[in-house]
């Protein structure tokens, strides 16, 4: 496929991390609640009780301190239907969206409600919790609500053991990221083994990978290729080990400035001792084998030191 | 405070079903383009540049830093940001305007909805303790909004299924729409449900797009443009996160900031930023607005809601109308958050 007329690249891209946060003294108390399987309402200096609590009265700007229970069994005030359950919410079958008024509180908590069929929800329907089989302090010890106005037989909770003083949610998300027509050409000239810079059609500069111009804010309209060595711009030794490092600590990641470029790039670099690269240093680029290159700036292992004396400094001074 | 601030230029993108990159940036370059020609400016004439968007659309840390390549932020600009509706980036440039630290703004919002799931990415807009971890997606929170005003009495999903058609055929002029199109209440109410009680015709499209919308002061404004749209009015207002807390049929920070922003009865039009049919409907009755008021000319963000853009876009739609000539006073409002959680009006006038 001619390069310049492919569509852009677009890949999947997964994102995912555990939200963990702590919980101060009403929501504290509500999570602990919940792991006793007991519902706290927050009441207000208006006598209203809300659920969940609020941490600070509305209407006195007050910490809200008194914590009172309310019941397991609630009133449907509004409700949708949910055909196909997105992932991560409660129930992985048809269900009911609800804002539910547990007896005893002024306000409405959002949750599932199994009902198994659309027809069996209405406003006004009462409903029950259903507790989670193991709770531990989280809103997902509510599993859900189901139709009954009796609460739910669940095995007494275990004997209250220390306050829950923070929560955990996983938070799982998907895209697809999508390049830019530059960037895209930019990545297939990659995979060929070559470098390619894109230049500002206003000041001219060079720019690897390929960008809207900074100094512009125009795109880059004509193809250059550029050299795979350049000069060592500025660098740093890593000495801190982190998850997903692939090196070993230390190493050095540095700026290369592309002979041909007028940005540069950031690049391990490798084949010589850390405290031996400089700035001004002569580098190039150490491909992997031909075989395992993608549309991906890893067919660059890393640049060496190239064996040629340093770069004056005027030369990359504009770069830094 | 007699600084008066106006806007005098307004450029958009069509809203597509899938466009450009998760970036942005290539998105935002012919609008920001059209944006500037339309005011007569160049870009180093631009004293502050505000932004709205959000990384959780492109699922990138700091995807408006890679934007500011398109606004040529180098050498350095006074340059600003909004996890939000570029319609708040637009209240951030005004403000800066009218205290003097600035004579021009150019504002601009963009969002890539279609890289993720639209509905499960925002409820992580929620409140983080209670609610977001069930992932209550937006479509069903903007339904048990929609049952409340049903069961109310309040609407009907009729009058729902009016609102789409309205919008659907005022959209037909409207090049940078994504849904348009002659059809009747009958055909949209014979479909099934999306999210009981909402059908697909109630929910805006999920769409990528980009607006910017340039500002200017005083006498700055009267030499870039011989009609400026005047703000003479603009206020936000917030109500509670959590969804129980409030009146959701009610819309009281929609009310509030018309207040505050002194909306006036007389209006020829009003740009409302609703992105479900109900919640056009509970608007006219928070904001006041009588029958005679023109709703949504533009087809409105039912026919095309690009995430982060759609607020900005109603007030350009808005601006643009008195700019033309077509309008001398409208309103354009902008929504944030859940089941319309935070609300921002601002009133446009022809004139001085
Ligand atoms: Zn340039």
């Amino acid at each position: 496929m001619d390069i310049a007329q492919a569509p852009p690249l677009s890949a999947p891209m997964d994102i995912a991390f555990d939200y963990t946060r702590s919980l101060g003294p009403v929501l504290g108390r509500f999570m602990t609640g919940l792991r006793d399987r007991r519902v706290y309402g927050g009441r207000t200096s208006d006598g209203r009780v809300h659920v969940p609590p609020l941490e600070y009265d509305p209407l006195t700007h007050a910490p809200v301190t008194d914590l009172v229970e309310v019941s397991p069994t609630g009133t449907v005030v509004s409700w949708s239907w949910m055909s196909r359950p997105l992932e991560g919410q409660p129930l992985d079958l048809p269900f009911g969206w609800a804002l539910i008024r547990l007896d005893g509180a002024d306000t409405a908590l959002l949750h599932a409600v199994d009902a198994g069929d659309p027809g069996r929800m209405r406003t006004g329907m009462r409903v029950r919790i259903r507790w989670a089989a193991e709770p531990v302090g989280h809103i997902r010890d509510i599993a859900c609500f189901e139709p009954g106005d009796t609460p739910f037989s669940a095995s007494p909770a275990a004997a209250a053991s220390t306050p829950v003083t923070t929560m955990t949610t996983p938070i799982r998300l998907h895209y697809r990221h999508t390049t830019s027509a530059e960037e895209s050409r930019y990545l297939r000239a990659l995979a060929e083994g070559r470098l390619l810079g894109q230049r500002c059609p206003v000041c001219r500069k060079v720019y690897v990978p390929p960008r809207v111009c900074p100094a512009d804010g125009v795109p880059p309209d004509e193809e250059v290729a550029v050299a795979d060595r350049g000069t060592v711009t500025t660098f740093c030794v890593v000495n801190v080990p982190f998850a997903g490092q692939r090196l070993d600590p230390p190493y050095v990641v540095a700026q290369v400035l592309l002979d041909g470029a007028d940005i540069p790039l950031p690049h391990l670099i490798v084949g010589c001792p850390a405290e031996e690269v400089r700035m001004g240093m002569r580098v190039a680029a150490v491909w992997r084998e031909p075989e395992r290159w993608s549309t991906t700036p890893e067919n660059i292992a890393h640049f060496a030191p190239a064996g040629e004396p340093d770069a004056p400094y005027e030369s990359y001074a504009d770069h830094l | 405070m007699n600084r008066r601030v106006a806007v005098i230029g307004f450029a958009q993108s069509p809203c597509l079903s899938e466009a450009g990159t998760t970036s942005g940036v290539e998105t935002l370059v012919p609008v920001l383009r059209d944006a500037l020609a339309g005011a007569g400016l160049h870009r180093r004439e631009v004293d502050f540049w505000c932004s709205g968007s959000s990384d959780y659309l492109a699922g990138r840390a700091f995807s408006f830093v890679n934007a500011v390549d398109a606004i040529g932020a180098f050498p350095p600009i006074c340059e600003s940001h909004v996890e939000m509706d570029a319609a708040w980036a637009f209240y951030e440039a005004y403000v800066k305007i009218l205290a003097g630290e600035a004579e021009t703004a150019l504002v601009y919002g963009f969002g890539k909805s279609s890289a993720g799931r639209l509905r499960r990415v925002l409820a992580l807009q929620l409140d983080p303790y209670a609610t977001a971890p069930l992932w209550p997606d937006s479509v069903s929170i903007a339904a048990l909004q929609a049952r409340l005003a049903l069961d109310a009495g309040i609407l009907s999903e009729r009058d729902m299924a009016e609102v789409a058609v309205r919008s659907r055929a005022d959209a037909a002029t409207n090049p940078y729409a994504q849904v348009a199109g002659e059809t009747t209440a009958e055909r949209l109410l014979a479909e099934p449900y999306l999210a009981d009680p909402l059908r697909v015709h109630d929910c805006a499209p999920v769409g990528d797009g980009a607006a910017a919308l340039v500002l200017a002061a005083d006498d700055r404004a009267r030499r870039q443009h011989e009609r400026p749209a005047w703000i003479t009015g603009a206020a936000h207002r917030i109500d509670p996160q959590t969804l129980g807390e409030r009146d959701l049929t009610a819309v009281p920070s929609a009310t509030a900031a018309a207040a505050a922003a002194e909306l006036p009865a007389d209006l020829d039009a009003a740009e409302l930023h609703a992105p479900f049919t109900h919640q056009e409907l509970l608007l006219r009755t928070a904001l006041g607005l009588g029958d005679g008021v023109r709703i949504n000319p533009s087809g409105g963000a039912l026919c095309g809601n690009p995430m982060f853009s759609a607020g900005l876009n109603r007030i350009g739609a808005a601006a643009t109308l008195v700019m033309s000539g077509q309008a001398g006073r409208v309103a354009a409002h902008a929504t944030s958050g859940p089941a319309l959680q935070q609300n921002l009006v601002c009133v446009l006038e022809a004139g001085r």
